[in-house]
């Protein structure tokens, strides 16, 4: 199978890369550029493991062809924290403990952050349908949900 | 190794709410998981799956598939050793079937290529002649005498003669005389029930990178909740030496004990060996759900007598568990933990496994109690019902207290079920008023809790830092716990120690993470290393000072004199000791081997709120308490971590997981999809309560939490809609559509 | 001696016997014994028992001491998860 060439934008640094017709853009992600923070638990869409922000929009990255993504501007879990210093959500959520084995916590903060930027003050219901997409089998989402509350509530005050 | 003296110690990091070692990585992608990895020239490896329930493989032709360009190596059963021992011969033929498939999904053949795709379009061309077979996935159908047979002579000595083959286990616990119980009894109701198998969920898929040369050294790097397992089972599946592999456990994206076995790594070691390169292989979702474990399925019978007071004069339960395709000894837990919450002057429960066509039950959390007392606390709390009494009233009238003959055999030493029952008592969730649609249910729940064989490890740096190495998968943030508990052994603050997880080459033995072991086990292996490296430092201390080993004592992390000589020296440091550990004897190190005993059980009440939709069957969740005896919760955050997710996987349990097998035996819902696990709208907040009834058998009382959990929750539910919908509810899950038929008729 | 409970499963292979009394110091000793004068219960033995010794649960350690005045039950080795 020939190799088709894709130009990018990944967590603000242009990108080229080169993959088969076939591969979704979380295996481009994972097996090409080495950024592994996204994680397949499903492969289906299911699970949200795989979420990055694709042109403003939360994905499941396992559904999006590698060979869509031409031009686009990427966000995933690498680019989310701005050197050493942690976006707040990542840093609330080590605080609060709202995570235990953190295979879906990449997934969750992606898609968590979009919430905020989208709806800076959200209730706990429009969190939790918010986050409805992403499994996380550990917590039982409560530490989550108010570790998002907590951000949100730090990052409206700041 | 006995509770402290000192049970009043003023914890100084113990009990604490710290930040855990591995969070960074976690929360920025960096933490490497099972398929997080590559190496150089690595293939890719994938598995042929059976997609009948139940056949004999009567030829597999690999010629089209080892002709494809890309393909470097395709192994089927043929290359797997067949070990004598029952249990590694059940993993080999697990991983790799030999003459017949036993399930929908059994692994048949597996090829490595240089890439996915290759490997895809490969196991495509592997042509496998099966003769099919009768099959069967209900328990009860597997018990009959004319049922097809899943595999013969694997019954225990202990199944009496003239059952079906399938019947591998049989056993019996309880005392007293029941019929003299029974007689006592105002009202006696017998009930029926049944449960469907769910998995364990955890989201990352089984994983693993594996090498092997043809000198039998390997290496792997695989997701598990024991590498020395793993070790084990390579080794005999491979017929190699465990000395020459070393296996690596990667962070570990949930288990839930669905982690204690091992699928793919041999797979992928038989695929290096014959390709000569390293091979990578990442189950799919459908993989995951068709052929790693599930728990069990059951059939129970239960039947209590109670007076019109409130108190339970007899019991008698039967349970009839199905363990997959092998045989199973989960349905002793089972039954030993069905009337664990009562003190009971007869009871009896009599269990039996039945082999059916279904994928190898793996333990998830608390194996076999979860569906046992799901069945006991149900008719509980029907004859609370029907007598009208107080449910949490009458649990504490025949609760299990010290010195209660426990229904599994052994009396009671200090136990919390009285002042979780209490609490829950006194909690204002348990007099809320309640809405037209909504019940209120409550369980108690039961784990064993283990201990188990253990190595810990711990280095005094020259910086006069400290580190821990042990051997147990930390799944729920123990790293966290063990650095805690050296800190607070030592005198240290938390942030000068950190704990890694060895891999199998560099530390001695560990059992797999189970059983709620490694907060107690470890963390005991891991205070008396401390303490072996602190009376070390107290040596080194007194040869300093010139004056008797016995006369310094140890103390706020530094080295003091004691007794005739206090006040004579100023106290040492844990870094000033380190600082010259070369001049007075080399390096400073303390370690602990055990197969630690004395875990001690737990016991959890849940108290929840649904509402039924009387139109559509579905269930919502209003509010959800967990109470539990946790003994001394060394991380408060993370013990309500476990409480909480274990109540809500028990969630989904109750109300939407099954495995659906349709007429042919196929698995007709392997994907997150259709086995549908609760998600964050489905759910309210979970509130905890953590009682803190210290163990007996740990320095600081520790007793595991991360089982009890998943236990209450399927009655604590079933109670709560049975209420609310005027009708007993008597099989799991009360998906809506049987929910509707319930309440409709 | 020491008495020691057998689970029901197990009493038609030791003669219908629920408590079973042996001359044993500790757990090997007491194991040992019972699968002599019981050879029926020596496959179980063999696959591994749990014993509770006054109520605490020990998987496998043959050198805990026991005396007539302990609680001992025998019970099935348990896995977890």
């Amino acid at each position: 199978m020939k190799t088709i060439p894709v130009e990018t934008t990944i967590n603000g640094d242009s990108t080229e890369f080169l993959c088969h017709a076939d591969e979704s853009l979380l295996d481009v992600l994972r097996d090409r550029l080495g950024m592994t923070g996204s994680k397949e638990g499903c492969g289906t869409g299911d699970c949200g493991a795989c979420s990055v922000m694709l042109n403003g929009r939360v994905v499941c990255s396992c559904l999006v062809l590698g060979v869509e993504t031409q031009g686009a501007e990427i966000e995933t879990i690498e680019g989310m924290a701005n050197g050493e210093e942690l976006h707040p959500l990542q840093r609330v959520f080590l605080e609060e403990a709202a995570l235990q084995c953190g295979v879906c916590t990449p997934g969750i903060l992606v898609a968590a952050k979009a919430l905020l930027e989208k709806n800076p003050d959200p209730t706990d219901t429009e969190v939790r349908y918010w986050l409805a997409g992403n499994l996380c089998r550990c917590t039982g989402y409560d530490k989550i949900i108010k570790a998002v509350q907590t951000a949100a509530a730090e990052m409206r005050s700041a | 190794m006995a509770f402290d003296a000192q049970a009043k110690r003023n914890f100084k990091v113990v009990g604490t709410r710290v930040t855990r070692p591995d969070g960074i990585d976690k929360v920025t992608g960096k933490a490497a998981y099972g398929a997080d990895i590559a190496a150089p020239g690595m293939l890719y490896g994938r598995i042929l799956r059976s997609p009948h329930a139940h056949a004999r493989i009567v030829s597999i032709d690999t010629s089209a598939a080892e002709a494809l360009a890309g393909v470097k190596a395709v192994v089927t059963g043929a290359d797997l050793a067949q070990p004598d021992d029952e249990d590694f011969a059940d993993v080999a033929i697990n991983c790799l079937a030999r003459d017949k498939v036993l399930y929908d999904g059994h692994a048949v053949a597996a090829v490595a290529a240089k890439s996915k795709s290759i490997a895809k379009q490969a196991i495509r061309l592997i042509k496998v002649d099966y003769e099919i077979l009768p099959h069967v996935t209900d328990v009860d159908a597997a018990m009959q005498p004319d049922a097809p047979v899943v595999q013969e002579g694997r019954a225990l000595e202990t199944v009496p003669a003239g059952m079906s083959q399938n019947v591998t286990t049989h056993c019996q616990f309880g005392h007293g005389d029941l019929d003299a119980g029974f007689a006592k009894a105002d009202k006696i109701i017998e009930r029926s029930f049944k449960t469907a198998a769910t998995h364990q969920g955890y989201i990352e898929p089984q994983a693993c990178m594996a090498s092997l040369g043809s000198d039998g050294r390997g290496e792997v790097w695989c997701c598990t909740q024991g590498q020395y397992m793993v070790r084990a089972n390579c080794a005999a599946v491979l017929g190699v030496e465990e000395s020459q592999l070393r296996i690596t456990s990667s962070e570990i994206g949930g288990g839930f004990g669905g982690k204690t076995s091992t699928f793919i790594e041999p797979v992928a070691l038989a695929l290096s060996r014959k390709s000569g390169k390293p091979v990578k292989i990442v189950m799919t979702r459908d993989e995951v759900l068709k052929a790693t474990g599930p728990t069990i399925s059951s059939s129970m019978d239960i039947k209590i007598g109670m007076t019109k007071d409130g108190r339970i004069t007899a019991a008698r339960g039967e349970l009839r568990y199905s363990g997959g395709a092998y045989p199973n000894g989960t349905v002793n837990m089972g039954a030993q933990a069905a009337f664990a919450a009562y003190d009971l002057e007869a009871v009896e429960t009599v269990g039996w496994n039945a082999m059916t066509n279904r994928p190898k039950e793996i333990p998830y959390r608390a194996p076999g109690a979860p569906t046992a007392i799901y069945a006991v606390e149900s008719v509980v709390d029907e004859l609370c019902q029907e007598l009208g009494l107080d449910p949490l009233d009458v649990r504490l009238m025949n609760a299990a207290r010290k010195g209660t003959v426990s229904s599994y055999g052994p009396t009671f030493n200090d136990i919390g079920l009285v002042a979780t029952l209490e609490a829950a008592k006194a909690h204002p969730h348990y007099t809320a008023p309640l809405g037209e649609n909504q019940g209120r249910g409550l369980s108690c729940g039961f784990w064993f809790n283990f201990g188990g064989n253990t190595c810990v490890s711990l280095n005094i740096n020259d910086d006069g830092t400290v580190g821990v190495v042990e051997g147990n998968p930390d799944i729920g943030g123990s790293r966290a716990s063990i650095s805690m508990m050296a800190a607070e052994e030592l005198g240290v603050p938390y942030d000068k120690v950190r704990t890694v997880i060895a891999d199998t080459s560099s530390l001695g033995f560990n059992d797999i993470t189970d059983g709620s072991r490694v907060t107690f086990a470890v963390g005991l292996a891991t205070i008396e290393a401390a303490r072996a490296a602190i009376k070390e430092m107290c040596s080194r201390v007194a040869k300093i000072w010139d004056i008797d080993e016995d006369a310094v004592i140890w103390e706020d992390g530094c080295a003091k004199p004691a007794g005739p000589n206090a006040g004579t020296h100023p106290p040492m440091t844990l870094a000033e000791i380190a600082a010259i550990a070369g001049k007075t004897g080399g390096p400073i190190a303390g370690h602990h081997e055990v197969n630690a005993d004395g875990a001690g059980v737990s016991f959890g009440v849940h108290l929840c709120d649904t509402e039924v939709d009387p139109e559509t069957g579905a269930t919502k969740i209003l509010r959800y308490t967990v109470f539990q005896d946790a003994g001394k919760a060394v991380h408060p955050d993370y013990v309500e971590g476990q409480m909480q997710g274990g109540a809500v996987q028990g969630i989904g349990w109750a109300l939407n997981e099954e495995y659906i097998y349709g007429e042919d035996g196929r698995l007709q819902n392997a994907g997150f999809l259709d086995y549908r696990v609760p998600v964050a709208s489905d759910l309210p907040d979970i509130e905890t309560v953590i009682l803190e009834i210290p163990n007996p058998g740990h320095p600081y009382g520790v007793r595991g939490v991360g089982e009890t959990p998943i236990v209450p929750p399927l009655a604590a539910i079933s109670n709560a809609v049975s209420r609310a919908a005027g009708g007993r509810m008597t099989e799991l899950p009360m998906s809506p559509p049987r929910l509707l038929k319930a309440m409709t008729g | 001696m020491v008495r020691v409970k057998l689970w029901g499963s197990l009493r038609a292979l030791a003669d219908g016997e629920e408590w079973v009394e042996v001359e044993a110091s500790n757990f090997k000793e007491l194991l040992d014994a019972l699968a002599e004068k019981h050879p029926g219960l020596a496959p179980q033995i063999k696959r591994g028992v749990s014993l509770a010794l006054d109520g605490v649960i020990y998987r496998e350690a043959w050198f805990t001491k026991i005396g007539p005045e302990n609680e001992v039950i025998l019970m099935p080795y348990m896995v977890g998860g």
